[in-house]
């Protein structure tokens, strides 16, 4: 059994690993080998990811989500992640915060999706405390009734990642890639995409941001950075990761399907 | 004819009630139902072992708890499965969930209704959501798992502590 890993305060302890413009396939690569394969907590934070990507949840279908025929002509890979949820574009304008826990170390909130959910939520109201009216609806965070930020989740038997991608930014123009999904909150009220997201970069700098999360992580834990370097290629060479980029192929099988 | 025992999540009281059917009243979605005759893990697996062949699904409280489930991912025939250890996962709220084996075995059908309906597991956890039908390859391993009432005390407890 792994030894327990608290601090001195008595709070389990959490590495923080800051990266920057790593790609997004690369990101979901890590922290799911350190879901797997890890026995300590992680904050992973990539203040945006190298180029435009698409990423769908688990069980996404590219032919209801995608716009086929533009993503393959424009080349936006599609990536296929091993969390359940939507589907997302991401850029150097989106901010990754993702949390790696063991749940023996927030013991008061039961590893399922709602609770989970919940817990992240009051973290992120101490980021947003007089910024913004922050708020967590229909497992989207909000400002009004704007969506800024889609979370998604995986849980094992001891373990759980919630991770998020916050709009700090977007283009305009990337959106028109993705579908207006079969599944959409009610607060959504049938809005397009751009109606309904807005860019957290009217409410805080990327820094201020970056620092009040790891501030209010240090309120649950007691934080310490790791280097990317000692992360990036997996501790465990027998961890074959699930997230993967779609081929071509699939994605023009899916283009077939979606004009029938 | 299996005895449904009920369990509260935040009532004390345990009720034992012989309902050949669940019988919902408003109060009910405090109650998850526990079946009798199965066998039932600490990650809220349930096991039926039926001759040469078990059968393994979640349980009322687990689907319960997870939400609405709009994906499940299964394994394949003929693959194998170890004790405690994940064989699919389950997706809702945006969140996928591991589904452990509680026994060790081969996989001899898997439940194909669950790709198309995978709400299948939150009306039906115990009957028409199963999961998966394995061959045991150590039935002694189902002596380890918890009986009814052991498994009702445990949700209890774990909810209890939350």
């Amino acid at each position: 059994m792994a030894t327990r890993q608290v601090a001195r305060s008595g709070l389990p302890l959490m590495n923080i690993v800051r990266m920057k413009g790593v790609p997004i396939l690369k990101q979901l690569e890590i922290e799911e080998c350190l879901l797997r394969t890890s026995s300590d907590n992680w904050c992973i934070i990539n203040d945006g990811t190298d180029k435009p990507n698409i990423v769908m949840g688990i069980s996404g279908k590219p032919a209801e989500l995608v716009e086929i025929r533009p993503v393959l002509e424009d080349k936006i890979p599609v990536i296929r992640r091993f969390t359940g949820g939507g589907t997302v574009i991401v850029d150097h304008g989106t901010v990754f915060v993702s949390f790696i826990c063991n749940k023996n170390d927030v013991a008061d909130v039961q590893p399922y999706p709602r609770p989970i959910m919940s817990w992240s939520s009051l973290l992120y109201s101490q980021v947003f405390q007089g910024i913004a009216d922050f708020r967590l609806r229909e497992n989207d965070y909000v400002f009004g009734l704007r969506k800024f930020g889609g979370n998604a989740q995986s849980i094992t038997k001891n373990r759980w990642i919630h991770h998020t991608s916050f709009l700090w930014d977007y283009e305009a123009r990337n959106m028109s890639y993705l579908k207006h999904p079969q599944r959409a909150p009610e607060y959504r009220l049938a809005r397009d995409h751009l109606d309904f997201i807005c860019p957290m970069k009217d409410y805080i700098s990327r820094s201020d941001f970056i620092r009040k999360t790891i501030d209010a992580a240090g309120n649950h834990f007691s934080v310490e950075s790791t280097e990317f370097e000692a992360v990036k290629s997996p501790a465990n060479m027998k961890f074959t990761p699930t997230s993967r980029l779609l081929t071509n192929h699939e994605l023009e099988a899916a283009g077939k399907t979606s004009i029938l | 004819m299996a005895l449904r025992i009920w369990a509260s999540s935040t009532a004390n009281a345990l009720r034992l009630s012989t309902a050949t059917r669940p019988h919902f009243s408003p109060l009910s979605r405090c109650f998850s139902s526990v079946l009798d005759g199965l066998k039932y893990a600490n990650s809220h697996e349930w096991v039926k072992h039926d001759g040469s062949v078990a059968t393994i699904g979640i349980t009322d409280h687990a689907q319960d708890h997870l939400g609405e489930l709009v994906f499940v991912e299964l394994p394949e025939t003929g693959g194998l499965v170890a004790k405690a250890t994940g064989f699919g996962a389950v997706e809702s709220v945006k969140a996928t969930s591991d589904v452990n084996s509680p026994i060790s075995g081969e996989i001899v059908e898997v439940n194909k209704k669950l790709n198309d309906t995978p709400g299948l597991i939150n009306t039906s956890p115990y009957e028409d959501g199963w999961m998966i039908k394995v061959k045991p390859s150590d039935p002694s391993e189902l002596d380890s798992l918890m009986g009814a009432k052991e498994y009702i005390k445990f949700c209890e407890e774990e909810d209890a502590g939350h």
